[in-house]
């Protein structure tokens, strides 16, 4: 099986889709670039060049680079959505969905609802979340939070160039609004990515690791740290089941019940704010589906309730770190009433 | 004698498995055992199994500790007969040198890697283990597997002889367009498959599905076949689960993937979470779930088996052995039990409709000795 990073993945994926369907397109700011630079078209290629060599196979009607107006890609790709285009708009830092949130959240998330389920809208949102570049506060949130509120959005979360691949695919395909939300710092992330289009349905969560100690709930980049925890945990002899749920809307919510009925201890770990957050929410439903299975109090692992420091020591303190994570697990396995 | 001195390494199962968790150890040292007999319990990723014993001996030191996880290839245990002086053991353990990881090779050829032929437009995949001078074996998977199902079955054959591992159309990394994916499709299929590798005379082995593709290839080429083996095969009888084939064309979801792949072994602890991730990752490729689909309607139509090979088996020159486990939830062992009177068959306890991987160590001296005879 061939080895490929989160890059690699998500370029195959628009490629092969774009291949199959004359109707998928990419817009957004430099999605090829370079138009007027000594570098010439394809210059850029995307922020993090996902998009590169697009524009080649496919031309400028079908990769569409915007002026720097996330208002006017979001209005552009959500009317192109419901006429029987399907775009993959990039918003390229998440931090940015404050000037297009209107086109977002009160009109691509409604058109199904407002016109009596004869509209569809297959939009795909490309946007970068996670703090770890010293990108500071404004380039650096994980709001995916925010995305999941919004009924009428579907939202994706993936953790590794698998799932990266094959969620995507099935975003494209998919007839609703979906925000992608992928991690700055996983881009070069490598796995197993099967040569051929596949995709992974949403609202099924990946169980990384099995155990039977205590569950940890953890998204995007976290997973990695989760993993890394439940192995020191391991020796220790804790064993952590680690569950990825890969989409916040829909979300698994039988996978994180099943696990907590079993285990009676839940770690929840989100490197985004705490407040009203994937955190807090998967929390909630766990006191409230799960009670009776309890052991211990829930745990949330999260960044404080601040804004992404830029000093790269505080940066690091911000987000939760593995040791963060296996303390807390320690914490759920020891308690006592 | 330091000839006698022999060891237990760890095993290579399946084209992922890079190293092995010994979980425990079914003998204590200084027991003696017979060929057959269960040694120790190793965990990989996918699935853990027992390793049995090859041939009668003495387990005379047990190099790797309970819960040790080690590489393909590193030395678990010692096997020398009782009176070997401990000094020669020590001298043994000392002295043993991990062979070489085929990955680390760099002489390309020697990768235990599948390879791919072509045949009529479209691409196979299968895996190739062993060399040498002994009539080579062809290894047929069943309905929605791939050649990782034969895992515990090709090391166990490739001793001195060619072994081959095809994934057929529709399955593993082999093209997902199938064609009418009838009998005669895979039929022509692997017979095109035996000629563009060069194979003469060929032992076959065929489990579920491909076993009766297994029946079906020696009835149109009696003359290259050596022997048949069929494990639980298709096409001797009509009933079959048609909730299982169901089942496993349309699950999408793993808790659905759980309970359709349980029913396939005897002790559901053999399907294990990768095990169930592996398969789902496979219907998940586009073209997968149309290819299953039109297997199922051309062999199952109506939730029957309507390719019946019986007449081909009896009708066959060449020795056929089936096997089967006593607690098939897929197919009847009924369907095995009405041949015995006409053929060799074994009925393996405790095993479901996967006796080459519940029952590794009897189904390999099975197929081992059937087709040394």
């Amino acid at each position: 099986m061939p080895v490929k990073t989160i890059r690699q993945a998500l370029h195959e994926a628009l490629e092969q889709e774009m291949r199959r369907d004359p109707r998928v397109v990419v817009i957004g700011e430099d999605v090829s670039g370079g138009a007027g630079t000594e570098g010439g078209r394809d210059a850029a290629g995307g922020v993090l060049g996902v998009t590169k060599g697009l524009i080649k196979e496919f031309g400028e009607a079908r990769v569409i680079d915007t002026p720097i107006t996330e208002s006017a890609i979001m209005g552009a790709a959500s009317g192109a959505a419901v006429t029987g285009l399907r775009p993959v708009a990039e918003l390229m830092f998440s931090d940015f969905l404050g000037v297009c949130f209107d086109q977002i959240f009160n009109q691509a998330a409604k058109f199904r609802y407002m016109f009596g389920g004869k509209a569809r809208t297959p939009l795909v949102i490309r946007t970068m979340v996670g703090a770890g570049r010293s990108a500071a506060a404004q380039h650096s949130q994980s709001p995916y939070h925010i995305f999941t509120s919004v009924p009428g959005l579907k939202v994706v979360v993936p953790s590794n160039a698998y799932d990266a691949k094959g969620l995507l695919i099935q975003a494209i395909r998919d007839d609703d609004p979906v925000v992608f939300c992928e991690h700055k710092l996983m881009y070069d992330l490598k796995a197993e990515v099967p040569d051929e289009a596949y995709t992974i349905p949403f609202g099924e969560a990946n169980v990384v690791r099995d155990g039977d100690d205590v569950t940890i709930v953890a998204l995007s980049r976290m997973v990695h740290y989760a993993g890394e925890a439940a192995e020191k945990l391991a020796a220790e002899g804790i064993e952590c089941e680690i569950i990825d749920p890969r989409t916040t809307s829909p979300l698994d919510e039988d996978t994180i019940l099943e696990s907590v009925e079993r285990t009676g201890r839940l770690v929840v770990v989100d490197e985004a704010t705490p407040r009203c957050s994937m955190a807090t929410d998967i929390a909630a439903l766990v006191a409230d589906k799960a009670f009776g299975s309890l052991k211990a109090p829930i745990r949330r692992v999260t960044a404080p309730h601040t804004p992404v420091p830029f000093a790269p020591s505080l940066e690091k303190l911000y987000i939760p770190d593995p040791d963060r994570i296996a303390a807390a697990v320690r914490d759920v396995h020891g308690y006592a009433r | 004698m330091s000839a006698a001195i022999t060891a237990i390494t760890m095993p290579k199962w399946g084209l992922t498995m890079t190293e092995g968790k010994v979980v425990q150890w079914l003998k204590p040292e200084g027991a003696s055992f017979a060929q057959g007999e269960e040694i120790l319990e190793i965990e990989t990723s996918k699935i853990t199994n027992v390793v049995e014993a090859e041939a009668d001996g003495t387990l005379r030191r047990i190099v790797a500790p309970e819960g040790a996880t080690l590489p393909i290839g590193a030395l678990l245990a010692v096997l020398a007969p009782e009176d070997t002086p401990v000094a020669q053991i020590d001298e043994f353990v000392a002295g043993f040198v991990v062979v070489e990881r085929p990955d680390d090779a760099t002489d390309a050829s020697d990768t235990v890697t599948p390879r791919e032929l072509e045949v009529a437009g479209r691409r196979l995949r299968y895996l190739e283990l062993g060399s040498g001078d002994e009539v080579p074996v062809l290894l047929l998977h069943g309905f929605g597997a791939d050649l990782n199902s034969w895992m515990f079955t090709q090391p166990a054959l490739s001793d001195g002889r060619r072994t081959i591992a095809l994934d057929l159309p529709g399955h593993g990394g082999s093209t997902k367009d199938i064609g009418s994916g009838d009998a005669d499709a895979f039929v022509d299929m692997v017979d095109c498959a035996l000629a563009e590798l060069g194979i003469e005379r060929v032992h076959l082995v065929g489990h579920s599905l491909g076993g009766a593709v297994a029946a079906l290839v020696a009835a149109r080429r009696p003359e290259r076949i050596a022997s048949l083996t069929l494990i639980a095969p298709s096409g001797l009888g009509s009933e079959i689960n048609a909730a299982f084939i169901d089942g496993f064309v349309r699950m999408a979801r793993r808790r659905d993937a759980v309970e359709v792949l349980n029913r396939l072994v005897h002790d559901p602890a053999l399907v294990s979470r990768t095990m169930v991730e592996d398969v789902l990752r496979y219907k998940r490729i586009d073209g997968v779930t149309t290819a299953l689909e039109t297997i199922a309607h051309a062999w199952f139509a109506g939730g029957r088996q309507t390719r019946d090979v019986r007449a081909e088996i009896t009708a066959l020159a060449a020795p056929v052995q089936i096997i089967w486990g006593r607690d098939d939830k897929i197919i009847p062992v009924a369907q095995a039990e009405a041949l015995a009177s006409r053929l060799p068959v074994h009925i393996l306890d405790a095993a479901g409709h996967l006796p080459h991987m519940e029952k590794a160590g009897e189904v390999n001296r099975l197929i081992r000795r059937f087709i040394e005879s």
